[in-house]
């Protein structure tokens, strides 16, 4: 079987894998991208409005426009970053080191970096109630798929389950793609997501029903509606019903941090539900107990872009210093207080007490970097 | 409204009174201000500064904390839209009260289609999206072309502390 | 809806989005496939499921025991919910699977059988 040995493996061509892949090549180091989808930019180029933040995270830009300039950055360095795209890193193998990976259905290599970046996202939560699996019944991330990478039409009247950011955003992504929103039903008592956000549908004549949920999905083999119900502060379905007709439920209940293959390389993993899951220990240089491994973006933890794509420069950078590429001095902290900044507001607070967590001094028996 | 009906309201997207980050400029200065100024209705702590940074004549005051919420100077403010179209959340608006004796000038960012066209009357949508009136379209902007418009629509001034986006008829 | 309408029901038209006010849509070449027979137009190299979809299809196996309908979900090749047969090949993740001219798509029941070895069928 063949076997590729590149200096630094990348597992995720998103926000987070792209920048720490900009980064590492930046200090000299050879990168491999892998990325199961066919496109890159995982996250962002499904993502139609601008980014919060400020100047560093190309604040006011819109998510689709970042992915072309991390793009753009990485195509500066050719020479040293390859990609491999509709290829799925399967497994770890910790008795030689190795991963197996799957281009396409046929092609089957292994993979053995010196160092390694975990940067495989997330995975869409499903909440129960009965016909949950019908068809139409769809992840939000999947209807973005579908409505802004292909540009394909996924229903004519959406109920949203969900008003976190996601809920929010896809809810206003559908409306401009075309497709009503019956309704946006959230469990709490507030929305969860940015309230400028919720502020720009509600405008537009979008009911948010708060402490609200889906009852049942109404359909014989595809969707073709929903029952929502109202909940009490015990979160019970206490009423009243109402039926709503659409052809499309989107589930935007959150999402869990990708981290199969960390568990498999031995990383000391731990539960955070500040940070969405099962998440990697790290240090301040994204390094996990496995010194061979750093983990970034919503692997290490469900979080905003922008913070993704900073935690994956600091992973790219540690991992390239540890190979004895020579970084920039300080350039860490630099970056750790543009985190600091990003998680100074009310979304913040929660994230940082998960870090507070997870996150370690240094690692017994190692070499502080 | 009873104070509880009043925060479920707010805890849903939809601005109920004054609040820190959503604050009406003086009126006395506003109504003589030609150009009109800006309105902001972000009364949430999060991080992000597009509206300082893209104002050019420094009325979006520079945050002390990139999580604060926006504070304007309205004697600076020329009302020249380009927060409108920079805010990521689309939560900044222009009015002009000098437009004419019984209309005000809304300036709103619109990022759907259809865009209507000079001359079109359009729905004037209140914050829950309830059409409170007609306006028409004066002009049509793209101030940093990129795809987020600014409709000029006169309508009524008493409109003005509940109109905050359009409803384009096919 | 559509729902009730079959692969190529309606004329053929595809259910895109003509017009869009922040994006605007490149799509491969327009290639014809086969989805368990009946003929249909795609995108060539874009995913399998979408051009599905955008045909008005939204069943794509059935589950082996209790014998439900399912379609896609995480479109990101997680989630399982999309598995097909694809040019005889059973559990493929038509989500992140690109699409080719001539391709065999068929409705997966159950888990799927893989391919003999010994059929002939050529592996690369």
């Amino acid at each position: 079987m063949k076997k590729i040995a590149p200096e630094i493996l990348v597992i995720g061509g998103g926000a987070a894998g792209l920048s720490a892949a900009a980064e590492a090549a930046s200090a000299g180091a050879k990168v491999l991208v892998v990325e199961s989808d066919l496109r890159l930019g995982g996250q962002l180029i499904k993502q139609t409005h601008k980014f919060f933040g400020s100047k560093d995270e190309y604040a006011g830009t819109r998510g689709y426009k970042i992915a072309d300039i991390l793009l753009n950055e990485i195509d500066s360095f050719k020479d040293s970053v390859s990609i491999l795209q509709n290829t799925t890193v399967t497994g770890y193998y910790t008795e030689d080191d190795t991963f197996t990976a799957m281009r396409g259905e046929e092609e089957v290599f292994q993979i053995k970096p010196q160092k390694t970046i975990v940067a495989t996202g997330a995975q869409e939560r499903l909440i129960p109630f009965p016909n949950n699996d019908l068809p139409g019944v769809y992840g939000a991330g999947a209807v973005q798929t579908l409505m802004n990478v292909y540009g394909v039409l996924p229903g004519k009247r959406v109920l949203m389950v969900g008003a976190g950011n996601i809920g929010l955003i896809v809810s206003y992504q559908l409306m401009q793609a075309g497709v009503e929103v019956a309704a946006i039903v959230e469990a709490g008592p507030r929305i969860g997501g940015y309230w400028v956000h919720a502020a720009k549908i509600r405008r537009m004549g979008v009911p948010i029903l708060l402490r609200h949920s889906i009852k049942k999905a109404l359909g014989e083999d595809v969707i073709t509606g929903a029952v929502i119900t109202g909940l009490n502060e015990k979160f019970e379905q206490v009423g009243p019903e109402e039926e709503i007709e659409c052809d499309l439920i989107c589930i935007a209940v959150g999402l869990s941090p990708t981290t199969e293959l960390l568990s498999q390389a031995g990383c000391k993993m731990m539960y955070v539900p500040q940070l969405c899951g099962n998440v990697a220990q790290r240090d301040r240089t994204m390094r996990t107990s496995n010194p061979a491994f750093y983990t970034a973006g919503d692997a290490s933890g469900i979080e905003e872009a922008s913070a993704a794509m900073v935690e994956g420069r600091i992973a790219g950078l540690s991992a390239a210093a540890a190979l004895g590429y020579p970084t920039e001095h300080g350039k860490i902290d630099e970056y750790w207080s543009r985190l600091e900044s990003l998680r100074m507001g009310e979304a913040g607070a929660r994230i940082c007490q998960g870090i507070e967590c997870v996150l370690v001094k240094g690692w017994e028996g190692a070499s502080h970097e | 409204m009873s104070d509880k009906n009043m925060d479920m309201l707010f805890n849903s997207g939809v601005l109920t009174g004054e609040r820190e980050g959503a604050i009406l400029p003086p009126r006395e200065l506003w109504e003589k201000k030609k150009g009109g100024v800006v309105i902001i209705e972000c009364p949430q702590r999060i991080p992000c500064n597009p509206c300082h940074t893209s104002c050019p004549t420094g009325a979006i005051l520079p945050f002390e904390d990139i999580n604060n919420t926006p504070k304007v100077n309205w004697e600076k403010c020329t009302g020249c839209t380009l927060c409108v179209s920079a805010c990521p959340g689309l939560a900044c608006f222009v009015i002009d009260l000098t437009f004419s004796e019984e209309n005000a000038l809304y300036k709103l960012p619109y990022e759907m289609l259809p865009l209507p066209v000079k001359g079109q009357k359009v729905q004037c949508l209140d914050r829950e999206g309830k059409s409170v009136g007609e306006g028409t379209v004066e002009n049509v902007t793209q101030p940093r072309k990129d795809r987020t418009h600014v409709v000029h629509v006169s309508a009524p001034k008493s409109l003005v502390t509940i109109f905050r986006s359009i409803r384009v008829v096919k | 809806m559509d729902e009730k309408v079959g692969p190529g029901g309606k004329g053929s038209k595809l259910a895109l989005i003509e017009e869009h006010p922040i994006l605007d849509f490149v799509h491969g070449e327009k290639v014809r496939f086969f989805f368990d027979g009946k003929e249909l137009e795609g995108f060539e190299g874009e995913p399998i499921s979408m051009a599905l979809h955008a045909n008005g299809v939204r069943i794509y196996r059935e589950t082996a025991e209790m014998h439900r309908p399912r379609g896609f979900f995480c479109a990101i090749g997680k989630c399982s919910s999309c598995f097909m047969i694809v040019d005889g090949v059973p559990n493929v993740r038509t989500c992140i699977t690109p699409l080719k001219a001539g391709m065999k798509v068929e409705t997966q029941h159950g888990k799927g059988n893989v391919p003999d070895l010994n059929d002939g069928r050529p592996r690369s």
